[in-house]
């Protein structure tokens, strides 16, 4: 076992990829994502990584790189946020459904406009629909250690699909903890060299990008959601093996105090940690608060989830994100489809979008809402907005 | 790389096909006749005109013009598998000796 290290969540990032050694790093640097580019091109120039790294002019052309790469054989790492995200969209949908596993970082950052360089993992979750596996962390522990599992899950030959993993603007990336490294030698017996499913190769020629319509795009989009659906086996063993080697061990629903809690908190990301404080509290007070933070976002994890919910009377989830005019906010659709037959009441709140602070009195005030919910029996009408200036929630 | 079943995408299942849609092997293309494409008029080449220059090989979009020997001259033909009937050879043809001709 390594040392215990302070290092920001960004450059946690950094040192953990530096670990999985990877072929190819194509990055465009964006705030707040931007130490993570720095810090693998210092180490590259500096001759401790021996990878090859690609100054690109873009997002664009950095996830085209990566899909190049990585159909070459080659183990891949880019890295972006918010408007990032946003320019290589297009190319997300190219990757995954290429079966690539190339593996992407992001410092989840609100959109603009108005530009705003803070926390929403609004960038992250509008990529649901793209195929990519999908994890978010909580913390500069769970960001390195996510790293490194998310190579070993990307790359097996079960799974072969692109992964992102996020941690909040500044919230994380930017906030300095104690992290517990793993030596060099560790990884590499964790983590093995890439097998890749196909390559281009001359002596054994193929045609990738080809044109496939009615007569075989549908049946390619169902085998891209079975492989999709069958991840979740590989992530599971993945955080199992990992637990093994560490003593860290991660869940794909990470719950807290969940069993016989009448009130759960749904959480992701950076809000999780303020959420525990909250549930620490609540506990020592006598009140059956719960949390269930939903750490891999896709594949759903839907029996986990139910599993975690089933006792409770509310769920309460919390999203950083809005999705403007739809019936809920993302992570709160999701749950609520998730328990649509049968379940806790599931009450939906919105919180700090672009970076706004979600002190400890705000989710105080979110599980006690949860908790009058839980004593009427009767359903919110509404999604509510914490702490907007104006609105009483 | 494993070779497909069939080439006929719509004779294979969903786990049948190749794996993210690729072509796992070369030279698919010509098992896809793409003459069937042609809208009811084919290029022919009038021989005793044809000079050989070349410029209907050259500007062929399809590769569908057909190049042999014929004692010590060189002689044109259409692949009509592969020709699509664009009639680019027709207009390119400098003798005119290439004629769009109802199928």
């Amino acid at each position: 076992m390594g040392e215990i290290v302070g290092m920001t969540g960004d450059e946690s990032i950094a040192h953990a990829v530096k670990l999985c050694d990877p072929d190819v790093i194509a990055a465009y640097p964006i705030t707040p994502q931007t130490i993570m580019v720095e810090r693998l091109a210092d180490f590259v120039y500096d001759g401790e990584l021996d990878s090859e790294f690609i100054p690109v002019e873009s997002e664009h052309s950095a996830m085209s790189c990566c899909y190049g790469s990585s159909i070459a054989g080659a183990r891949v790492f880019t890295a972006s946020a918010s408007q990032g995200i946003a320019l290589m969209f297009e190319i997300l949908f190219i990757v995954s459904n290429a079966r690539l596993p190339v593996v992407m970082g992001v410092a989840n950052r609100a959109l603009s406009a108005p530009i705003n360089i803070h926390a929403g993992l609004e960038d992250q979750l509008v990529c649901r629909d793209t195929g990519w596996i999908s994890i978010f962390c909580h913390d500069c522990q769970s960001a390195y250690d996510t790293t490194i599992m998310a190579f070993k899950i990307a790359e097996d030959k079960e799974v072969s699909l692109p992964l992102m993993y996020g941690i909040d603007a500044f919230i994380i990336s930017h906030a300095l903890e104690g992290v517990e490294t793993l030596e060099k030698r560790e990884v590499e017996d964790f983590l093995p060299p890439r097998d890749p499913l196909y390559v281009l190769d001359p002596d054994d020629p193929i045609s990738v990008g080809s044109l496939a319509l009615q007569d075989s795009y549908y049946e390619l989009k169902y085998a891209q959601e079975q492989v999709m659906i069958n991840s979740m086996k590989t992530i599971k063993k993945v955080q199992e093996e990992f637990g093994e080697l560490t003593g860290r061990y991660y869940n794909v629903i990470n719950t807290y105090y969940a069993e016989d809690a009448d009130v759960i908190l749904v959480t992701q990301g950076a809000i999780t940690g303020t959420a525990r404080t909250v549930v620490d509290r609540y506990r020592r007070q006598g009140k059956k608060l719960g949390l269930a933070q939903v750490h891999v976002y896709r594949p759903f994890p839907e029996k986990e989830l139910r599993d975690a919910l089933k006792g409770a009377k509310v769920a309460a989830t919390i999203d950083r994100s809005i999705t403007f005019g739809a019936p809920g906010p993302i992570l709160y659709s999701d749950v609520k489809v998730t328990t649509s037959n049968g379940g806790p009441i599931i009450q939906g709140f919105i919180a700090g979008l672009g970076g706004r602070d979600v002190r400890i009195e705000d989710i105080a005030k979110v599980a006690d809402r949860a908790f009058e919910t839980a004593k009427t029996g009767e359903e919110p009408s509404k999604i509510s907005w914490v702490g907007v200036r104006g609105v009483e929630f | 790389m494993k070779k497909m079943k069939s080439l006929k995408v719509t004779e294979l299942t969903w786990d049948e096909l190749p794996i993210a849609g690729i072509v796992p092997e070369p030279a698919t293309s010509l098992a896809y006749k793409t003459g069937s494409w042609r809208g009811g008029f084919k290029p022919v080449i009038n021989q005793e005109k044809c000079t050989r220059c070349m410029k209907c090989w050259l500007f062929c979009p399809d590769m569908a013009v057909l190049v042999s020997k014929e004692g010590d001259n060189l002689r044109l033909d259409i692949n009509y598998e592969f020709c699509k009937g664009c009639g680019i050879c027709e207009k390119e043809c400098p003798v005119d000796a290439i004629e769009m001709v109802r199928e």
